[in-house]
């Protein structure tokens, strides 16, 4: 027998229907309705925000850490528009969510009514795909094909904008909940072209510099197993975007680390000599390739994605291969397992003789300017690298790491190594500073188990620290790594190096508060680390059992003049960086 | 990507018709920087579906990606490019001219040899329909050369595919 609901009670229904476990909000006039049906029932957990973005934010640190579907609810007006940026943010990123947005009721809809915005509109260029509800029969269906479409072909933010009179309690309707959708208008490409794949395959078996070239599209396509087994048997170098960090394990001697603007010295020297790229899951961002016209000379590209429209965007490449990564992956490992049995002896040795020179070259430039990962304390002020090495010590490599913007999110890109992929969070293509607290909470959540660590600047921290109050309300025990510099120190870096250190308002040393003394007000542990040699034992404590369930904050002040290298040079080709603040190795 | 030169093209695309689909597709062109040069849109036969046909200049590579940006819009059905092979475009337009003395006959004349027709009459003004593809109806506009024009208004271009090339679910 069908259910009569109302609307309110269809929506909590539906996200029941759907297996959702928690849901990341605010309550707001509009929203009413939809909280009464929260309040009577048990099985969805609410956890209530003290800002609508760090909803999103939560929602999305929850969906990257564990691929099922973030979802959010705010209210109309303010609450719809606070939540913008974090669905700008998942949509960059191609993270699946769902975001619930209440509006004004349908009578008023155009009449600048109180608490009344255009969410469709607002939202549309920074969502996958939107719907209004017009009726309250319709609310089954729309969860059912905003799930559908927020987590299939290349994932992204879907809003649903609910208008207070769907949801009025008073009115019911038959409630269903569909076993699947079917939408003419919408059929993401899964399996690759096999012709596609035979030629990339074949390509790869010639190649005498190849190397992989892999990004986020691998991680939210879990993708990396088969990945690990074809990278192994070819035996080719692997770099990672900063999205893709975790996609092959970090120490790996094949992984050469990320690659692009603050890349290793290796990974972008190889991106410039390759003759074969096999990029899968990435999308030749500019923050990759430098100047496009530049870019890697010599190379035959393969491009493996899901998104046709990522495909010859920037860069044109020969081999295109739409499909999903790890089906695409499994055909090609099928493909190049059955090729390397039927192969040649003297076409197996010739390539291995390349591989092996290539390898000689590779090593070559990771012993001269690879990063240095056996940093020591000292006395001089702390290194900001050291305290990522630090945090990797201490947390043996087995932490959820999130990471707002700035420096201290390219430091924990190159010296935290991620074995695993999910663990490594971050806002790389929107860059959200404020990201890294509230993706930290959503991480918790998911995972109350796990260690989980949020690397964060000052800068960063306080764009959304008012969640302080949520971890306590919800016992979210994050462990915060603040690398204060008393700057912005990413935007200093750049005025160092291209304002002649006119660093016009990015810092704000002599108004900071003292972070020990706010944390505690919120009812958590705070540290402050001033000397590299408490360093150590300061994250010790933090990640102690005795903290097990508590929040700590661990204020280090590090060295402010630091500088993040390698640095790419604007306009150049891979190859062109700088390396410090005295070297540049150039073409 | 880039040297390529700039193509006029026509391009067919077969969407939902559900109210926000159009803005969409507007909204998609101003985002990410593409040119509208004309954009007609209204429901076709089957009323779940609306053609819309817009025309938009850029090289290759850009032509390229606003065909796969368009396709990637979750209400976008069908997407053809029409210039990629045989087609036929129409363009309506509804011209007003002054029309005095011996310019009466020379509109007159000059509609005909373009197989214009004018619907509407008083003393002082014609008004003048023609169909055809765009560049016939820039050349009406020059031919009538000195006649002063009061208003013009223009569809914008539909398009179709010509023989067995079809547009449909």
């Amino acid at each position: 027998m069908t259910d009569m609901l109302s609307g309110g009670d269809m929506l909590i229904r539906a996200l029941q229907d759907e297996g959702v476990e928690y849901l990341f909000g605010y309550p707001g006039g509009a929203a009413l309705h939809i909280y009464d049906a929260i309040f009577k029932q048990q099985r969805i957990e609410h956890i209530l925000v003290r800002h609508e973005q760090a909803a999103t934010h939560m929602a999305d640190g929850y969906a990257r850490a564990t691929g099922r579907p973030g979802v959010v609810l705010v209210t109309s007006g303010p609450g719809a528009t606070n939540a913008i940026t974090g669905i700008a943010t998942a949509y960059m990123d191609s993270i699946p969510m769902v975001v619930f947005s209440a509006q004004v009721p349908s009578g008023l809809i155009g009449t600048d009514a109180f608490q009344e915005t255009d969410m469709v509109g607002v939202s549309r260029p920074v969502v996958k795909h939107s719907f209004m509800v017009k009726v309250a029969a319709e609310i089954p269906g729309i969860v059912k094909k905003a799930f559908h479409i927020a987590t299939t072909g290349r994932p992204g933010p879907v809003v649903i904008d609910v208008p207070k009179d769907t949801t009025e309690p008073g009115e019911l309707a038959p409630y269903e909940y569909p076993d699947s959708v079917t939408m003419r208008s919408y059929n993401p490409a899964m399996k690759g072209n096999p012709r596609q794949i035979k030629k990339a395959v074949s390509a790869m078996l010639k190649a005498q510099r190849p190397i992989f070239y892999v990004g986020g599209g691998t991680v939210q396509g879990n993708a990396t197993a088969g990945l690990r087994t074809l990278v192994q048997l070819l035996g080719f170098p692997l770099t990672s975007t900063l999205m893709g960090l975790g996609a092959y394990p970090g120490r790996e001697k094949q992984n050469l680390g990320m690659l692009g603007m603050h890349g290793t010295y290796e990974s972008n020297m190889a991106m410039h000599e390759t003759d074969l790229i096999i990029a899968i899951g990435a999308r030749f961002d500019d923050r990759v390739t430098n100047a496009p016209v530049k870019f890697a000379p010599q190379a035959t590209i393969v491009h493996v994605d899901i998104d046709p429209a990522s495909i010859s965007k920037i860069i044109e490449v020969d081999i295109p291969i739409v499909g999903d990564a790890a089906m695409v992956i499994d055909e090609m490992l099928k493909l190049t397992e059955a090729e390397l049995a039927g192969r040649d002896k003297d076409d197996v040795e010739a390539q291995g003789q390349a591989l092996a020179q290539w390898w000689q070259t590779i090593d070559g430039w990771r012993a001269k300017h690879g990063l240095n990962h056996a940093l020591v304390a000292d006395d001089k002020p702390i290194l900001p690298q050291l305290v990522v090495q630090m945090l990797y010590k201490v947390t043996k490599g087995n932490a959820y790491v999130t990471s707002d913007v700035g420096q201290h999110q390219m430091f924990a890109a190159q010296y935290y190594h991620f074995d695993e992929p999910r663990r490594w969070i971050n806002s790389g293509g929107l860059g959200t500073m404020g990201f890294g607290l509230p993706a930290a909470m959503g991480v918790q959540m998911a995972l109350p188990n796990e260690t989980v660590a949020c690397v964060t600047g000052e800068g960063s921290f306080m764009m959304n620290m008012q969640e302080l109050s949520t971890c306590l309300q919800y016992g979210l025990p994050i462990k915060i790594v603040n690398l204060n510099n008393q700057a912005l120190g990413m935007v200093k870096q750049w005025q160092d190096m291209q304002y002649g250190g006119r660093h016009s308002h990015s810092t704000y040393s002599d108004s900071l508060p003292d972070f020990k003394t706010l944390v505690e007000a919120f009812g958590h542990q705070g540290i402050k680390v001033t000397e590299a040699s408490e360093l150590e034992g300061a994250l010790e404590t933090a990640f102690s059992d005795s903290m097990k369930d508590k929040l700590v904050f661990v204020d280090v002040w590090v060295d402010p003049h630091e500088h993040v290298y390698p640095m790419a040079i604007k306009g150049g080709s891979m190859r062109d960086m700088v390396l410090s603040k005295t070297s540049t190795a150039e073409s | 990507m880039g040297h390529h030169t700039n193509m006029r093209r026509i391009i067919a695309v077969l969407l939902e018709n559900e109210a926000g689909a159009l803005s969409r597709v507007v909204g998609l062109f101003a985002q990410r920087n593409y040119n509208i040069e004309s954009l007609t849109v209204a429901p076709t036969e089957d009323q779940t579906l609306s053609r819309l046909t817009l025309t938009t200049f850029g090289d290759k590579g850009r032509i390229e990606q606003i065909i796969k940006q368009l396709f990637k819009l979750v209400e976008v059905v069908k997407v053809m490019d029409l210039v990629e092979d045989d087609h036929i475009e129409r363009e309506l337009m509804l011209i007003k001219v002054r029309a005095i003395g011996d310019g009466r006959q020379e509109i007159k004349r000059t509609a005909d040899i373009f197989r214009g027709q004018i619907i509407d009459v008083t003393g002082e003004m014609y008004t003048v329909q023609l169909v055809g593809p765009s560049d016939k109806l820039d050349a009406f506009i020059r031919a009538i050369g000195k006649t002063p024009i009061v208003e013009v208004v223009r569809s914008g271009v539909s398009g179709i595919a010509r023989g067995d090339r079809i547009l449909t679910v």
